[in-house]
């Protein structure tokens, strides 16, 4: 069953020489392998997390007791802009890439990503963008516009200083990053699946990240025009949003939510594609409704697009526009309600082992519910206008974005990690840090939506006393410590599980995808031999897993690539026929160099220094040049 | 369907697109975003002013545009010209052709440049500026990148890093090259075209 177990020693010595990377500073800037590319991610993504949520924190206790002054006016602005900025921009979108970048070649029984270097180039963009971004606090102007930087308001001459400028650039910079990741995924996911692994047979992961992607690439473009327009404006005194030029400040509105709403289920759905894992494994049943479930991310990714104005209720947008956007807001509820029953009836006709990985899916499965019902709310005109800017909006967001995704994220640590660092964790930290994060975020959260109705709004830094709001404001503060204590105990779960934490074995939890078919951390290879793949659960299977041999049967010599010559198969898109082999390249700092020459780029435009700017632009392009010049068919 | 038999043939069918042909695919599509979005903000705007141009300023220049347009759109032809020669193995239609449509995208880059210089106002002026030059400009950029994309593939084509069973550069240059031109088509209607027959 376990591909592992049949490569001999010997062999194993060999493709440990071909395969591993130099050890040290070289290897840490030239690697191209997907399995640390991806693990780096994950890292960076948590680094930027715990950074945000102390930001958080900070700004609870600002808001715990009626006029504090523990920030100035000032200071929380920048807070709020950066927790949303960070979260959205560099901890929700690069960890679910990054744990893509692990999981998707290992899933669909592959080597590596279709463009290994381009993967590495997205990862040290990402690194940088937030590098950029975080610059702004060292020199003590950090945005402070809000993470959406609504014109007029981000616009000269009412923000004249760097600080948004700090925004923009870092929009656009790490947009890039989102971009190429995108692609990489879908020509990985649509070319590198393993023989036999047809589009029906893809796990509901895979299937999410697919559908993350393409949403990505035709949303992202959207954000990098509203921002970029934006530096055109603040920079180079052009006059897209100028009103006294004939410019439109609804127009930024327009472009921002036509990405922003899209994001929303960018984010959302790869959290979806976790649970949807999950579940199965620790229901011991296979997924109820996969054609539904596939069917029904599909459909989510073309209705949001149709949703972006209802941000915009309150603009003034004509009443026909809104009472469209307020029906497609509501028939979005239908998909996601399909996904919701499959999950229910997974566990309801499996027998349901409640270890922390599924705890966390069941803690996802209530608050997305209630954070889905606040949905519906607020897609109703009337009941928006009541509750627009208030803190209705910031509990409703908080139970989506951070509930809906951040739980089903500390669920695919506890069932992946140990596939990664090849360590268990411990089951009963896990499960202290489950209910501490859960009680701490209902306590948390949902006071705020109380905190709404009684008409505190949002993005205040202080509030007078009397008013109603003091008894729950100091909940909530107290409420999100418990919340971000949870946190860190699955961080020291972590740590801990590194020195004393059990081996993992290669399924621990007797799952039913490819990734449990290798070791836990996996080889350099992954498989020493490609799976074909005859079901949607290849593990759960009466047979044992096959493998492609050379020889006439059953696959062709095309298939049977053998990991001493550093290739994987290429499959036909539809039907995963095997169609020829693609080399693996050599590690490389090219990548690296790339993203640093992008970055001079967009550090010029910062500092106004065009010589920055062109040194970068040519150091990028010579890298990019020098990088596509021996293509794979050149290496062989 | 999940329990059905192996759908794997044993003999190597058609070797399909390389990997590389479908990343482009890709980037493409999300460029051609890019353009739709600031198209969109056009009308938009366009739309929301009660004269378009606003503030008086001049239609776009109409003669000379049709002319590079059409220039830069035939440029295509040459080069689905070196696909068929490189498929037949004829490197010396491939080099030919090549340099055929690079001159032509420089001579389109060139009347840009030349339409920069000579202008009668510059893209602060108000919001019509900004998005003419805008546009123009993104697209102009979108050229000169063709244009290097070129240069690089032409450079493998003389030291013979390219033939009938390495093209994979040249074919992926020639998809981005067709969306330069197939993008201008947009552009040029809607930036150059469209102000004559609207308000």
């Amino acid at each position: 069953m376990a591909i592992h177990t049949k490569v001999n020693e010997q062999l194993e010595h060999e493709l440990e020489e071909k395969w591993t990377d130099e050890p040290g500073i070289p290897g840490f800037f030239n690697t191209v392998d997907h399995k640390r590319i991806g693990i780096r991610y994950i890292y960076t993504a948590f680094i930027f997390f715990f950074a945000a949520g102390a930001i958080a924190l900070v700004m609870r206790v600002q808001l715990a007791q009626p006029n504090s002054h523990v920030l100035s006016p000032q200071t929380y602005n920048e807070f709020f802009t950066m927790h949303g900025t960070t979260m959205i921009f560099l901890f929700n979108t690069p960890v679910l890439a990054g744990f893509g970048n692990y999981l998707i070649p290992l899933m669909i029984g592959s080597r590596d990503m279709a463009f290994p270097r381009l993967n590495a180039f997205s990862y040290w963009v990402f690194v940088l963008s937030g590098i950029l971004l975080y610059s702004s606090f060292v020199i003590g102007h950090a945005p402070d516009g809000g993470w959406f930087a609504y014109v007029p308001l981000t616009n000269t001459p009412y923000s004249s200083g760097i600080n948004i400028d700090f925004w923009g650039i870092a929009v656009v910079f790490v947009g890039i990053s989102t971009t190429v990741g995108a692609i990489n995924f879908i020509v990985t996911i649509f070319k590198l699946r393993a023989p036999g692994m047809t589009l029906n047979r893809m796990p509901i992961y895979v299937w999410s990240m697919l559908v993350f992607s393409l949403m990505a690439i035709f949303a992202v473009p959207a954000v990098t025009v509203a921002a970029s327009l934006l530096e055109l404006d603040r920079l180079f005194g052009t006059s897209f949003y100028h009103v006294a030029g004939g410019g439109s400040v609804l127009l930024y509105q327009h472009l921002f939510w036509f990405w922003g709403h899209p994001e929303v289920y960018i984010l959302f759905i790869p959290a979806t594609g976790m649970i949807s894992m999950i579940i199965p494994v620790f229901s011991r049943h296979r997924l109820a409704g996969y054609i539904w479930v596939a069917t029904a991310l599909v459909a989510v990714a073309f209705i949001s697009f149709g949703v972006w104005v209802h941000h915009m209720f309150a603009t003034g947008v004509p009443a026909l526009a809104l009472s469209f956007f307020s029906a497609v807001s509501l028939i979005i509820t239908i998909p996601s309600g399909v996904q919701f029953f499959a999950w229910i009836g997974t566990m309801w006709k499996g027998v349901v082992q409640f270890r922390t990985a599924m705890l966390f899916a069941i803690g996802f499965l209530l608050i997305f519910l209630l954070g889905g019902i606040t949905g519906v709310m607020v897609a109703i005109l009337p009941f928006d206008w009541q509750v627009t800017d208030s803190y209705f909006v910031v509990a409703h967001f908080h139970y989506v974005l951070n509930g809906a995704v951040v739980f089903p994220l500390f669920g695919a640590i506890y069932y992946w990690l140990p596939k990664m660092t090849g360590k268990m964790l411990s089951e009963r930290l896990g499960k202290i840090s489950f209910w501490t994060m859960f009680v701490g975020f209902n306590v948390a959260f949902f006071p705020m939506h109380i905190l709404g109705f009684l008409g505190m709004p949002r993005r205040v830094y202080t509030y007078d006393a009397g008013l109603g709001w003091d008894g729950l404001n100091l909940v909530v503060t107290i409420a999100s410590f418990v919340f971000g204590l949870g946190a860190l105990l699955t961080l020291f779960n972590f740590l801990w599980s590194q020195r004393h934490g059990e081996s993992a074995p290669p399924d621990p939890w007797r799952a039913d995808t490819l990734e449990w078919a290798t070791t836990s951390p996996p080889p350099e290879y992954n498989f020493a031999k490609i799976p074909v793949v005859t079901s949607r659960d290849p593990l759960w299977d009466e047979q044992p897993l096959r493998v492609a041999e050379p020889g006439p049967e059953p696959l062709s010599a095309l298939t049977a690539t053998g990991a001493l010559e550093k290739t994987m198969p290429v499959t036909e898109g539809m039907d995963a026929k095997p169609q020829a082999t693609l080399g693996i390249p050599e590690p490389s700092y090219l990548p690296f160099v790339a993203a640093l020459g992008v970055g001079g780029l967009f550090v010029g435009l910062l500092v106004k220094a065009a010589l920055i700017g062109v040194i970068g632009v040519g150091v990028g392009a010579l890298a990019v040049v020098w990088w596509l010049w021996r293509t794979d068919e050149d290496l062989r | 369907m999940s329990q059905a038999t192996l759908p794997v043939t044993t003999a190597p069918r058609d070797r399909g697109y390389s990997t590389a042909w479908w990343g482009m695919v890709v980037l493409i599509t999300t460029e051609a975003m890019i353009f739709l979005a600031l198209l969109s903000a056009y009308f938009f705007i366009r739309a929301s002013v009660p004269r378009w141009p606003i503030g008086g300023l001049p239609e776009p220049e109409l003669h000379r545009s049709v002319i590079f347009t059409v220039i830069l759109l035939a440029s295509s032809i040459p080069i689905v010209w070196m696909e068929v020669a490189l498929k037949r193995g004829n490197m010396r239609q491939v080099k030919g052709t090549l340099l055929l449509a690079f001159l032509m995208g420089a001579a389109f880059l060139g009347n840009t440049a030349y339409d920069y210089t000579h202008m009668d106002f510059g893209w602060r002026v108000n919001a019509y500026s900004s998005l003419f030059w805008g546009i123009i400009g993104l697209h102009a950029l979108h050229v000169l990148v063709g244009l290097l994309m070129s240069a690089t593939v032409q450079v493998k084509v003389w030291l013979g890093k390219v033939s009938p069973e390495r093209h994979t550069t040249p074919e992926v240059f020639a998809l981005y090259w067709h969306f330069v031109d197939g993008v201008w088509i947009f552009v040029f209607t809607s930036l150059i075209l469209s102000p004559h027959f609207g308000r």
